[in-house]
């Protein structure tokens, strides 16, 4: 390869080569996908510097404005567990609602739940795991006990006429149990939709997961719950987010979770990544010629904000390549 | 991922866990070992070629000047990693790239699928081009030297935008008619994504046999494990990478390169796909060379794996 010459203005050459490829010519992928944005909660809660509370009200705002139709906005779990996220309420009631956007937050218990409502929460999201040791690590009980603790939630959220989107964690591996049988995340997918939880995550949380173990989890998991009500939750630890979200869609998922400029380590492996970017995640759904109402340009303009205000590097590998330095 | 509280991270050291426990055999769930048995699923080859070009294309365009016993040495650990294919050199004019050294048991001629590419690359029209290296080939074949042939710019240009994959085409059967053994595909600034890769050979695939065809997706947007996926889902059997992904973009300042030889051994080890490589003696060498030119490495695995 030569050296640098006078090309197309960078920030150009991608996305004008970015055809929309009609889905019919790649098989059964979907035309349509959802994507969650989860960096505000998951990605932030995994970063090391306290964020002010305007500038995850900014964030939120911006994301917003880039299109993406589901902002999970906060977590309301106790200060004393994650600081991050102990201005939850503020946030909540801070950000622009943009009609048609959903902001689900977290709520890892009733009180959690009661605080959120509170706050004006339309949606939540609890948190299973198909990991026995993962849930005693992190929760301190058994499956079976979170999924009851769940259930006065969802009775509650009935009654208030409040969705509930549930996560099953470590869906392709455990950092403490390692290997997953995908049996046990169909059994666990299947109580939480049944619990009423209108749609389910399933997340890789350390990302260990390939393509092959991605169709084995959702072949089982398929046979339990209809393709509509399920989403992925990929990490990139491994690099591996994107070649297992494409085998997903291929599969039929619709729903994919990501984060903006791939905020979030792994707590996990230290110095690794987390969260697949959403960034990169578009570029390749627009590639595909799958619609996902998503501005690129307005998500790069948040990705490249909260970078910023956290005096990191993105992990987005398409803002990398578009950015000038 | 639900709420972590901070006492999990004093957990068992993940390295050991890794190493550990069963499921790093299993070539489904765990990726750090080779697949045991041929347990491989349907739909992908149950052997691919890694073809690593992380001592010529990586270290061409890293900035700094990698002494010729470093290169030597990161050669060597490559050559006990169990790649049968490692590109140590190219016949380039080294007044443009200060880099490389002569000497090759194999010849690898580039073309583009981009006239412009073409002509600011090395100052021709595709015609010419393709002219010079029937000469070569045809040179290397009667001293029984296999030529390779590379097509750049396989599914867009950083003059041109958008290539047709009719022009694609077109150039990977001149360099194939002319006695190239492999073509290599070669996505030069990573715009591609799996729509367009499958396209695009879709259409190559019409006028040079699967086996003889290798993809070199850069991972400039991310995309290139999942546009290698879509390459091993069509039956293309031979995928190029580096080391650590080794080597920037010439063409994006700051952003990235080749895939990382460590994250695509990863997934091929868990779709159970064979490829006759130790991911841990690759990670060495990786770790050898990064600490050499002085950079961290660009591969996913490396850095989950290497304590920070």
């Amino acid at each position: 390869m030569a050296t640098v010459r006078k090309a197309l203005p960078r920030r150009l050459v991608g996305l004008a080569t970015l055809r929309a490829v009609s889905t019919s010519s790649v098989g059964t992928l979907p035309k349509r996908v959802k994507i969650v944005e989860v960096g505000p909660r998951d990605g932030l809660q995994n970063e090391k510097n306290i964020v002010p509370t305007p500038v995850k009200i900014k964030l939120i705002d911006m994301l917003s404005e880039a299109g993406l139709p589901v902002v999970e906005a906060t977590s309301f779990v106790s200060p004393k567990w994650v600081p991050q996220m102990a201005d939850h309420a503020e946030v909540l009631k801070g950000i622009q609602k943009f009609p048609g956007i959903n902001y689900p937050v977290l709520t890892p218990n009733f009180k959690g739940f009661q605080a959120a409502v509170a706050a004006g929460a339309k949606e939540v999201a609890i948190f299973g795991a198909a990991s026995e040791l993962f849930t005693k690590k992190n929760i301190n009980c058994s499956i079976d006990e979170s999924l009851q603790r769940f259930d006065e939630i969802l009775k509650a959220a009935r009654a208030a006429s409040i969705s509930v989107r549930g996560y099953v964690s470590c869906v392709l591996g455990c950092p403490y149990e390692g290997k997953i049988s995908p049996a046990k995340v169909a059994e666990v997918t299947k109580k939480l939709y049944s619990m009423g939880c209108y749609e389910i995550s399933l997340g890789d949380t350390i990302g260990v997961g390939t393509p092959g173990a991605m169709k084995d989890m959702l072949s089982a998991v398929l046979h339990e719950v209809p393709v509509t009500a399920l989403a992925v939750h990929c990490h990139d630890t491994y690099g591996q987010a994107l070649a297992n979200n494409l085998t997903a869609l291929q599969m039929g998922v619709s729903v994919v979770d990501s984060s903006v400029a791939g905020l979030g380590g792994c707590p996990y492996a230290q110095g690794a990544s987390g969260n697949l970017a959403t960034e990169d995640l578009v570029y390749m759904l627009t590639g595909l010629g799958i619609q996902t109402g998503v501005n690129l340009q307005k998500l790069l303009e948040a990705g490249a904000f909260i970078c910023q205000a956290l005096n990191r590097r993105t992990n987005s590998k398409v803002a990398q390549a578009t950015c000038k330095l | 991922m639900g709420n972590v509280p901070c006492a999990v991270k004093q957990c068992l050291s993940y390295q050991q866990l890794l190493r550990e426990h069963l499921w790093i055999g299993d070539s489904v769930a765990g990726a750090l070992e080779p697949a045991q048995e041929s347990a491989q699923l349907s739909g992908f080859p149950e052997y691919v070629k890694i073809v690593e070009v992380g001592p010529r294309d990586g270290l061409q365009n890293e900035k700094v000047i990698v002494p010729t016993d470093i290169k030597i040495e990161f050669i060597n650990q490559l050559s006990q990693t169990g790649l049968s294919v490692i590109e140590v050199t190219s016949f380039v004019s080294s007044r443009w790239i200060p880099q490389v050294a002569a000497g090759a048991t194999e010849v690898s001629v580039f073309g583009a699928a981009s006239e412009s590419f073409s002509k600011k690359n090395i100052n021709c029209s595709i015609e010419e081009s393709m002219k010079k290296f029937e000469e070569v080939v045809k040179s290397a074949r009667h001293m029984n030297i296999p030529a390779r042939g590379y097509v750049s710019c396989a599914l867009g240009c950083p003059y041109e935008g958008n290539i047709t994959i009719q022009k694609v085409t077109e150039v990977s059967k001149r360099l194939y008619g002319m006695g190239c053994y492999e073509i290599s595909l070669g996505d030069t600034i990573g715009v591609g994504t799996p729509g367009s890769m499958k396209k695009m050979l879709e259409s190559v695939m019409k006028e040079i046999p699967p086996r003889a065809l290798a993809v070199h997706c850069h991972d400039t947007y991310g995309q290139a494990l999942a546009n290698i996926l879509t390459a091993l889902q069509m039956g293309i059997n031979v995928v190029d990478s580096a080391v650590s992904g080794l080597g920037g973009c010439p063409y994006a300042k700051g952003a990235s390169g080749n895939v990382a030889t460590e994250d695509l051994i990863y997934m091929l080890n868990g779709l159970g796909v064979n490829t006759g490589v130790n991911l841990y003696k690759v990670m060495e060498a990786g770790d050898f060379i990064c600490k050499a030119v002085n950079k961290t490495t660009n591969s996913k695995v490396a850095q989950a794996s290497f304590s920070a």
